[in-house]
């Protein structure tokens, strides 16, 4: 699998790590329980679409929003995590 | 027909004309008293456990392909009870039990090979660890022992003990683990299920869950609407979507697990070996084929396929701890899809809607699993409550935070 690292080029994936789904927005410290078991914890797991979060160790070290479908690895958009 | 060295010799005496069936292929009914969905391991063993233990023979297996056409065809076979936590360890012991006695129970030929297990210790501190957990291991009454490094290379003369960053310092022993065959396992509890009246319903793939009133109603499948009063979903990989049917959303990600076979050569590893030290294990088939895999590939997937980094890695692994490896040339790569949880262990239980039960996050090791999981699955579902077995396998500990983190790593699958 290549990604296109909007900084390097496109690189294989061997040179990325990744933790996954891009989390949703963190909740508030004081939020119920159960808001923050959502957030630990459920995944949406989708077959298709999926927005997830890679950094790019072996290269510029940038985090990056890479759009991937699951059941082709077809990357439809990269950016950087933080503009 | 009831297998045996008679019904071999009667058979072979006939010209072999007379066998039967394995099981039928019936018409689905317009309601079951209970529907699994999913024709892998778990889901068979469940219907045969329902069948033999609780005399519920009103039961269809619902699988979208053919019979172990999942996960329960594609893995390494490996089965163990080397477990750390005690919400775990008891469990897999029953597992090890019933794989000690399940070709007599369901009279078919598993080929179910104690072979030894074998944890290789690659430092101190590893070898520390694999005492404490062999320790926990004798206290729940499962065989353990901790072998010194002149005990493994005894048992193991073409492993590479010596290299200098990774030098094998010793290993965890479980002499009664080691490997089944898996497709005689889907066979042959499809085989027992079906003789005592379970319909098993190939190419039926379930695409939605009738749900009213908080309580399930049944199954939409492509063959049409199949009522039940009872629905249990053992669909691995696939746990997520088929939840999502009923509105669940779960502690679950899907990720690729891939394996790998060689030529076959003479005996070498008699054996099943884990390196320490990297991501690799095997096992030598009885054709002679080493069956080898490694970590997962890391990124969510349904792919079915995996990617190479992840095969240099499993290659890299295996020439470093069989150097005699180099010279074979590998004859097939496969993936499966894992429903893997976010604290590595699996989840069988009720859920919040009425009638519906859940047996997922099996990971990378489900196989071992199967013939308990179907056993505590059965007993969930006919009885309505959890069984003492499966009791830390609850669906609500990861809000509560009783979690069963045998690694200690957190919600992030990659890790486990
Ligand atoms: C490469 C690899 C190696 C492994 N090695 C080991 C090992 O050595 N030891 C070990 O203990 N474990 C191992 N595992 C894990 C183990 O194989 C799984 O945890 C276990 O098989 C999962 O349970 P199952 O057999 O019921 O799954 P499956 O066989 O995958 O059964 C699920 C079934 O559900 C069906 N299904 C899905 N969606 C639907 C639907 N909508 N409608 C109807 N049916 C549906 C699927 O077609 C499938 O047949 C390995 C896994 C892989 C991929
Ligand atoms: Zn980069």
């Amino acid at each position: 699998m290549l990604i296109p690292c909007p900084f390097c080029g496109p690189r294989g994936s061997a040179e990325f790590s990744t933790v996954g789904s891009k989390p949703p927005p963190r909740p508030v410290p004081d939020a119920p329980p159960e808001a923050w078991h959502d957030y630990v914890n459920i995944r949406d797991n989708p077959a298709g679409v999926h927005e997830e979060l890679w950094q790019h160790v072996h290269g510029c070290r940038q985090w990056l929003v890479v759009t991937r479908d699951t059941r082709s690895h077809a990357i439809a958009a990269v950016k950087a995590a933080r503009p | 027909m009831k297998y045996s060295v008679f019904s071999i010799l009667r058979n072979a005496l006939t010209g072999n004309r007379a066998w039967t069936p394995v099981w039928r292929f019936p018409t689905p009914r317009a309601a079951y008293d209970t529907v699994i969905v999913g024709g892998g391991g778990h889901g068979l063993a469940t219907a045969h456990y329902l069948a033999k233990l609780h005399g519920i023979t009103d039961v269809a297996v619902v699988e979208k392909g053919y019979l172990g056409s999942g996960n329960v065809g594609r893995n390494t076979t490996i089965i163990r009870s080397n477990y750390l936590l005690p919400g775990n360890t008891h469990f897999y012991e029953h597992s090890m039990k019933l794989w000690e006695g399940l070709e007599q129970d369901i009279n078919y030929n598993a080929m179910v090979s104690q072979r030894g297990v074998l944890n290789l210790a690659h430092s101190d501190g590893q070898r520390d660890a694999y005492a404490r957990r062999g320790n926990a291991m004798r206290i729940a009454g499962v065989d353990a022992e901790l072998l010194d490094a002149a005990q493994v290379k005894a048992m193991l003369p073409l492993l590479n003990t010596d290299n200098p960053r990774f030098p094998v310092k010793g290993g965890l022993l479980q002499r009664r683990g080691g490997t089944v065959r898996h497709d005689a396992v889907a066979w042959g509890y499809a085989r027992a299920a079906d003789q005592r009246g379970v319909d098993l319903l190939q190419n039926t793939e379930v695409t939605g869950i009738r749900v009213e009133g908080g309580r399930v109603r049944g199954v939409e499948t492509t063959r049409g609407f199949i009522a039940a009063k009872r629905v249990g979903l053992a669909v691995a990989g696939n746990t997520s979507r088929v939840a999502a049917m009923a509105g669940l959303r779960l502690p679950i990600e899907s990720h690729l697990l891939q394996a790998f076979v060689s030529e076959a050569v003479k005996p070498m590893i008699d054996c099943v070996v884990t390196y320490g030290a990297g991501h690799f294990y095997v096992s030598q088939s009885d054709k002679g084929g080493l069956v080898f895999g490694g970590d997962i590939d890391g990124y969510n997937s349904y792919a079915q396929r995996g990617g190479l980094p992840v095969v240099e890695d499993v290659m890299e692994g295996g020439v470093q701890l069989f150097p005699a490896m180099s010279r074979l040339r590998y004859l097939r790569q496969w993936g499966g899809i894992m429903d893997m949880s976010m604290d590595g262990s699996p989840i069988i239980d009720r859920t919040p809607i009425e009638g519906l039960f859940l047996n997922c996050g099996w990971c990378y090791g489900g196989f071992k699993a199967t013939p308990a999981s179907g056993w505590c699955f059965a007993h969930t579902i006919a009885t309505g409550e959890p069984h003492a077995l499966n009791a830390a396998f609850r669906l609500d500990r990861f809000a509560s935070g009783a979690v069963l983190d045998e690694k200690g790593v957190g919600a992030q699958p990659n890790l486990h």
